[in-house]
């Protein structure tokens, strides 16, 4: 029974760190694909934001100094990919394909000039680590049967940066339905014309969108290489990107749905990390690569309407070209 | 298409040479300066290093030999990625659709052991197009049928592909004994003959290098994707669809249909990257032999304006960058090869997502050119 509830306990504390930038990113793209612009470089903007945090981190010693550095990177892709689909109508999936390309090359290729460890930074030190938050009383409460464990395990020694994204999230569902910039945000990717006769600027607010954006992957990426892990290494981000745009389209573009989808993902990660090699009962071992493309495979049945019918933003991916 | 010097004062009235050549090269031209730029910060010479990097992707025969080897794959997934866009779709799952094509490949050189090779040639290049367009075909299917989006669907689809990929060569397919995930080796004489081997036949020597039979395919898929776009019915409904889908409709042409026949076709040409990589090189199946080539076709059919001539100049465009950045590690320590993936992304930023860049400036230029003609002429 205790060992039960040790495990549930210890798989759901993985979920939740391995959630963590699954779910930034995908509500960095909920920003921008609420207001119309596709990004498939999510997954680009995260690996600068990993790299450039924890390059900084480890030439300044400082996690915080990293944490902005991060954020800038992800901001500045979010602008280029801006420059090139909002202020020169140019395609937004090529864009982002160009983005995620780019960074997967310029990352190593700084790391090595600069680190000169084969395209990683070096192992950062404790103190240059976003930290983690440890809550008063776990030794009180440690002997107590059930709080006890879930304290421990589920709430004490959190990174800073996953109690950043709680809120986040919670702010975003705000902000999107209750607040007039997400108003605006949420009309500009429906119908960007109507926006546009009511006097406010497309471009100016599918820019604002893109900040957030950037913002956002930029946390995503630094808690991969400066919170939860210890320097960069070589893609680092390995598809969670895009496993964030599935998220995205399982969570049919809206907060609550969304974070859960990144849970139902990051819980089969963790589930599989358990699961390798073990033989269960009837079906026997299940290769871990089948387990993997779950999400993958989810979203393409969602697609297909066979669970549920995800419906984008009506405006998403169409460059808005003012009628003269 | 708007032509210069039509007299009547056109505004807008640009040569179309501007669009399939100046902007090209003005767009190249600035992924150019700022990937100097990038080779700047890491503190090396970019004239150098740039000039290098064309050296040794065309400065002697053994590099033309790699260079053309890299052309080959490119010029299939750009044609793969130039025959969707035909048809208004957009496939980015060139990678999946090139990776299990290297399977259908794969399988049929390690059935038919013993076998003359140019049989097996026969068949792995069908294989390659079956499997290919198999995997093509659901997010086709999804997208004709169900209405899903193909670029999200062919994403998720080059992800199912590398673990499905994984899971067989980790799993199945793995030569027994084996640590590394490969198949075994293939028998020697099904492999596909290099050129230096093939042209050694006619008595013409050229140096060894990875350069096979499938750049001879390639070539000839480009002419039969000309002809098949311009010369046939089916070519011409695809393109209706693809210009027009509603007007497609009421000329009786079947928008679904189209979409898969496109699908299918393209999902086959990236497919015979599995030729060229597989039976050609590699010689077994091993993992992650696409590397980054569906995603590198998109530049390539951008850049080519989706047409045969333009697809083959881009495709060696991307070769030269392929081959000569992969050498520069061996003059330069500080450079590795990923800042060739530098080069490219900034070549498909500025070249595909930025292509209107410098268009109204030219355009502009034109315009007062014409107009300064014209008054000329009243005067």
């Amino acid at each position: 029974m205790e060992d039960a509830l040790l495990l549930a306990l210890q798989l759901l504390g993985a979920t939740i760190r391995v959630a963590t930038p699954l779910v930034l990113a995908a509500f960095a793209g909920m920003y921008c694909e609420r207001a119309g612009v596709v990004d498939i470089g999510l997954e680009g903007k995260m690996l600068a934001g990993a790299f450039f945090s924890a390059a900084v981190a480890s030439t300044t010693l400082n996690p915080w100094l990293g944490l902005l550095a991060g954020i800038a990177a992800g901001v500045t892709l979010a602008m280029v990919h801006g420059f090139a689909c909002i202020t020169h109508n140019g395609n937004q999936v090529v864009s982002g394909m160009a983005i995620n390309i780019l960074v997967a090359g310029l990352a190593p290729t700084l790391a090595y000039a600069w680190f000169h460890q084969g395209g990683q930074t070096p192992l950062l030190p404790n103190q240059a680590r976003i930290p983690a938050v440890e809550l008063p009383g776990a030794d009180a409460l440690a002997g107590v049967p059930v709080l006890g464990p879930v304290y421990r395990e589920l709430f004490n020694g959190n990174n800073i940066l996953i109690w950043v994204t709680l809120v986040l999230v919670i702010a975003t569902h705000w902000v999107l339905y209750r607040s007039r910039f997400g108003l605006r945000l949420r009309a500009v990717g429906e119908n960007p014309a109507a926006v546009d006769t009511a006097g406010l600027s497309v471009a100016t607010l599918r820019y604002q969108a893109l900040i957030v954006t950037g913002v956002l992957t930029g946390m995503a990426g630094a808690y991969l290489s400066t919170g939860h892990g210890a320097g960069f290494v070589r893609d680092m981000t390995a598809g969670k990107g895009y496993l964030a745009l599935a998220a995205l389209i399982f969570g049919k573009w809206r907060p609550g749905p969304t974070l859960f989808a990144c849970l139902l993902f990051a819980f089969t990660d963790a589930v599989q990390v358990r699961l390798q090699g073990v033989e269960l009962p009837v079906i026997g071992v299940i290769p871990v690569q089948f387990i993997q493309m779950l999400p993958y495979v989810l979203t393409v049945l969602l697609l297909a309407g066979f669970v549920g019918k995800a419906i984008a933003p009506k405006a998403s991916g169409i460059p808005y070209v003012k009628e003269r | 298409m708007l032509l210069s010097g039509s007299g009547k004062g056109q505004p807008g009235a640009v040569p179309g040479w501007v669009g399939y050549a100046l902007l090209p090269v003005l767009n190249l031209v600035a992924a150019f300066v700022l990937s100097g730029l990038v080779i700047l910060v890491i503190g090396e010479n970019p004239v150098d290093v740039l000039s290098l990097l064309v050296t040794e992707a065309l400065g002697y025969p053994e590099a033309i030999g790699y260079t053309l080897y890299y052309t080959t794959s490119y010029i299939f997934t750009g044609l793969a990625v130039a025959i969707a866009f035909h048809c208004g779709l957009f496939n980015i799952g060139g990678e999946g659709q090139a990776y299990l094509g290297g399977l259908g490949a794969g399988l049929v050189a390690l059935a038919l052991t013993g076998w003359p090779w140019p049989v097996v040639a026969v068949l792995a290049i069908l294989a390659s197009a079956l499997f290919g367009a198999a995997w093509a075909f659901i997010p086709a299917w999804l997208q004709a049928k169900r209405g899903s989006h193909i670029v999200i669907t062919t994403i998720m689809f080059n992800f199912i592909a590398a673990s499905i990929m994984t899971w067989l060569l980790v799993d199945v397919l793995i030569r027994p004994g084996s640590q590394s995930p490969e198949t075994r080796e293939f028998d020697p004489g099904v492999w596909l003959p290099s050129m230096d081997r093939a042209l050694g036949w006619l008595g013409i020597t050229i140096p060894a290098s990875p350069l096979n039979l499938s750049f001879l395919w390639a070539l000839a898929c480009c002419v039969l994707f000309h002809l098949f776009l311009r010369r046939t019915r089916w070519g011409y409904e695809l393109r209706t669809v693809g210009r027009n889908e509603r007007a497609a409709v009421y000329a009786g042409i079947s928008p679904a249909r189209n979409i898969v026949i496109a699908m299918l076709i393209s999902g086959a040409l990236a497919g015979f990257v599995g030729v060229n990589e597989i039976l050609g090189v590699q010689h077994r199946v091993i993992l992650n032999f696409t590397g980054g080539v569906g995603f590198v076709g998109i530049a390539v059919a951008l850049m080519g304006r989706n047409h045969p001539v333009g697809i083959i100049l881009a495709a060696l465009l991307f070769g030269v960058l392929a081959q000569g950045g992969g050498q520069l590690s061996f003059e330069y320590p500080a450079i590795n090869r990923e800042l060739v993936m530098v080069i490219q992304g900034l070549v498909i930023l500025f070249a595909g997502a930025m292509e209107n860049l410098f268009k109204p400036q030219v355009e502009a230029l034109f315009r007062r050119r014409s107009a300064a003609i014209t008054d000329t002429g009243r005067g």
